[in-house]
């Protein structure tokens, strides 16, 4: 079929024409960014934790009129408390295992230094940056991490000491994406580091395969696998708790856990959010993520149904004014599926060369939201993806309309208009 | 006039139903999704406290110099927080008109009921006149005197939410509470006050967050019974000292400031003064660096603070180009549906109508699509309303939400934009040459 009478048909109705063009340029720009934005949303939320995240979870409480913790006296009196703590949820049935800690992967409360090869750099200067979880020797097997290398934390190992005290651990557990940073080679068990400038170093026991940091924000994503594990009980005027129990268990013991605590000393708050399982951590922590690729979802649908309904109006009024040519072209011979064509054929030149505008509005886009918003930069495939999805929406649209264009009877030509 | 337009629109728009409702449900959809994002924008982007906002300053003091900034960022803001050496360098000078230091602190608290087990307690340790400088509403009682921070009194000014928990809602000033162990008397009951943002200390908030402000306390006592901080502590160094002491004693930042300076003499005057105080201080030998202090305005501090999550921007530009994509759907069709009446454009102009009558025809026709799109938007909006709740974070969530004044925007937006899609179609419909139509008629 030759191109030049459907062209200079086009011409004819140049403001519907390019009206349809400029209509399926915004939606390819939109489309393939709010794409882009839901993919990284997805991909943030499901890249696993390093945790058997099952049958797991944690509580937060605080003691009430309980000691400063400011001198060594003080401190003991609240370590006593905490392995009370520790030994009644010990006891309890169908618990596996606890570990007093600091946070977990996912909860926002964190705590973060940097690590150096050298003793006394400059805290913000180590030469990688990372997060502590400070736990004893029942934390490896109540988060569920992968030793991979050396060893893990023996009882003797364990100490403890007031929230605010500078003193850093002699020994540490790694990630392997931390060890790697600091000692390339992959030799850094029995190596040495200095944890925030410290003075005195910590000697690296073992390596674990993965450990994401407490929190999700964009300021922890550059050291995201960066954790550090210090076998140390810290103490304050509160405490957490991780624990693991029986597979199925989960909600059983869960509805224990006031009872138990208060049991052991009922001058404490526990309240609403004080026993969280993980997999509601979880959920807290990527709601914002979750919620935002639903909303650019329902946009993109939103923004495809409305092209698509605006290319089957703009074309039917157009099959409706060409009526009467068609049923000439149809008495000179053509077929029904030549006139189908060229409405297919017409549809895909406009929706040519309205993607061709879109690929420059969507990177246009992509660049706008990257300088405002700190949003990555868009690799071409989602441009390519929109491309496709533009033009089959288009074709897909244009079908109904073409196909009563192509049942228009050839004895129109022989009436009036 | 209007009233004969009004008709012809309306026969014109019944002709074809389809097309009308195509349209209508266009600018209904457009409208909707736009407005709701930005019901969503307005309620975390707006002024908390409109009427004083220009008159509120946050000062920065660069205590940490260069080695203090993260080698990711470039640029050079010093710390967004204070130390509490400087801090109460500040409030000791005492130069605002108002001025107050403060640290979020999260205590329990036991009930005056025994059967009620102990609660946790959100709230802030501030100077007295924290109040004053915020208007922050009483319903009982007031504020705690410039006597109660110097003799470090142990008051307290409890929200309507605590008072309604603990004391049924009743006058509770005189009464007493147990906050960690230590009786503390109220002097006041706040009315329900909870301001989104919580402006006066983002850097330990966030500036949205689901925690409630239940308790305010005096900074001096809660230091002197050493209630610790509960937000952000950011180090430059490890603390030499142990313990809360240990912390104030370092140069750590977990402070947040605020000063009230009413006039531009007032600010001239406290930009010198702190430069003045930076520079003694380099004297000193406590600085090596070059002076790098801040002043800036509540709006320009929560501008620099990211407070506006940065998802809820790109949700409404990318709602706004979903509603320009929506106009020029709606242009298009509107072209259509205005030249297929090429013939009675014709006669109409033929019989004396001038351009002008057809401009008013056919924009009257394009503001009642606007309109009636309009009407279905905000229903739509008021669905997206509550669909969001769903989707965003509780906090701001529950922030959005359905007014009068969203509602005529709303509808303004609606036949305005539709009306400006109208106008080229319009335009098209007027340059109709009469004779020619009626020759092909």
């Amino acid at each position: 079929m030759s191109l030049h009478p459907m062209i200079a048909a086009l011409r004819k109705h140049k403001a519907g024409v390019v009206l349809i063009a400029l209509q399926i340029a915004l939606t390819l720009a939109i489309v393939c960014n709010a794409i882009f934005i839901i993919y990284a949303r997805i991909q943030n939320v499901q890249r696993p934790t390093g945790l058997d995240e099952n049958n797991l979870f944690l509580i937060t409480q605080q003691w009430v009129g309980a000691p400063s913790g400011d001198d060594p006296a003080s401190i003991q009196k609240l370590d006593a408390m905490l392995k009370e703590d520790i030994n009644a949820l010990r006891a309890m049935p169908d618990v596996e295992s606890v570990t007093p800690i600091n946070s977990v992967p996912l909860f926002q409360s964190s705590w973060n230094g940097a690590m150096s090869l050298k003793p006394g750099a400059e805290l913000r200067a180590g030469n990688a940056r990372t997060t502590y979880y400070f736990g004893d020797e029942s934390l490896m097997k109540t988060l569920g991490l992968h030793l991979i290398a050396g060893r893990n934390f023996t009882a003797a190992d364990v100490t403890n000491k007031g929230f605010r005290d500078p003193t850093e651990a002699n020994l540490v557990i790694v990630t392997k994406a931390l060890a790697d940073k600091l000692y390339p080679h992959g030799d850094a068990v029995g190596k040495v580091v200095y944890l925030d400038g410290a003075s005195t170093p910590s000697t690296i026991i073992g390596e674990v395969e993965r450990l994401q940091v407490p929190s999700v924000s964009s300021w922890a994503s550059s050291f995201v696998w960066n954790s550090t594990i210090e076998p140390v009980r810290l103490n304050a005027n509160f405490s957490r708790y991780a624990v693991r129990t029986k597979p199925g268990r989960l909600d059983a013991v869960m509805r224990q856990i006031p009872s138990t605590l208060y049991g052991v000393n009922p001058m404490r708050v526990l309240d609403d959010d004080s026993v969280k399982s993980f997999k509601d951590i979880r959920a807290e922590a990527y709601r914002a993520d979750i919620g935002m690729a639903a909303l650019m979802g329902v946009i993109c649908l939103i923004l495809l149904a409305v092209t698509a309904a605006g290319i089957v109006g703009l074309t039917s009024f157009w099959v409706g004014q060409r009526h009467r040519q068609i049923g000439v072209r149809r008495a000179l011979g053509a077929r029904k599926i030549d006139i189908l064509h060229y409405f297919q054929l017409e549809n895909l030149m406009i929706a040519g060369g309205g993607a061709l505008v879109g690929i420059a509005l969507a990177v246009g886009l992509n660049r706008l939201l990257m300088s405002k918003f700190e949003m990555d930069s868009m690799p071409v495939y989602y441009v390519l993806v929109g491309l496709a999805v533009v033009v089959v929406l288009g074709q897909i649209a244009v079908f109904v309309p073409a196909r009563r264009a192509s049942n228009v009877p050839p004895v129109v030509a022989t009436r009036s208009a | 006039m209007f009233g004969y337009y009004l008709d012809l629109a309306i026969r014109s728009l019944k002709r074809s139903p389809g097309l009308t409702a195509l349209m209508i449900l266009i600018v209904a959809f457009g409208v909707g999704a736009s407005m709701t994002s930005y019901s969503v924008f307005r309620a975390v982007s707006g002024d908390p406290i409109p009427w004083k906002s220009s008159r509120l300053f946050v000062p920065q003091i660069d205590m940490w110099g260069p080695k203090g900034r993260l080698d990711s960022t470039n640029d050079n803001e010093p710390p967004n927080a204070m130390d509490y050496l400087d801090a109460i360098a500040l409030m000791r000078d005492h130069r605002a008109k108002y001025q107050s230091a403060m640290y979020a602190v999260s205590p329990s608290i036991v009930p005056p009921d025994a059967h009620m087990h102990p609660v946790n307690v959100g709230g802030h340790a501030v100077y007295s006149e924290f109040f004053a400088m915020l208007d922050v509403p009483f319903k009982y009682g007031s504020a705690w005197s410039a006597d109660g921070d110097a003799q470090r009194a142990a008051v307290v000014v409890i929200n309507a939410k605590l008072n309604q928990k603990l004391f049924g809602g009743n006058n509770s000033v005189g009464k007493t509470l147990d906050i960690d162990g230590k009786d503390y008397r109220i002097v006041g009951v706040l009315d329900n006050w909870n301001p989104k943002p919580t402006y006066f200390d983002v850097v330990n908030t966030g500036g949205f967050t689901s925690d409630q402000e239940d308790i305010f306390v005096p900074f001096t006592r809660a230091i002197d019974v050493g209630m610790p901080n509960n937000g952000n502590t950011n180090c430059s160094e490890i603390p030499k000292g142990s313990g809360f002491v240990g912390l104030q004693q370092s140069s750590c930042v977990w402070i947040s400031y605020m000063v009230q300076l009413d006039d531009k003499a007032a600010v001239t005057a406290y930009r010198n003064y702190l430069d003045g105080y930076f520079n003694d201080q380099k004297a000193a030998g406590r600085f090596n660096w070059p002076l790098n202090n801040r002043l800036r305005d509540l709006p320009a501090w929560l501008e620099s603070q990211h407070v506006v999550p940065s998802d809820t921007k790109i949700s409404l530009v990318v709602a706004l180009g979903l509603l320009v994509a929506c106009l020029v759907n709606t242009a298009g069709l509107l072209l259509a549906k205005f030249l297929r009446r090429s013939g009675e454009i014709g006669v109409r102009r033929a019989l004396g109508a001038p351009r002008l009558a057809i401009y008013t025809q056919f924009l009257i026709e394009a503001g009642m699509v606007g309109f009636t799109g309009g009407v279905l938007g905000l229903l739509l909006t008021w669905v997206g309303i509550h669909g969001i709740s769903w989707v965003l974070p509780k906090e701001i969530a529950s922030l959005a939400r359905v007014d009068v004044s969203l509602l005529a925007l709303t509808l303004a937006v609606a036949v305005i934009a539709t009306m400006l899609a109208g106008l080229y179609p319009t335009f098209r419909a007027s340059r109709v040459q009469p004779a020619l139509q009626l020759k092909t008629n």
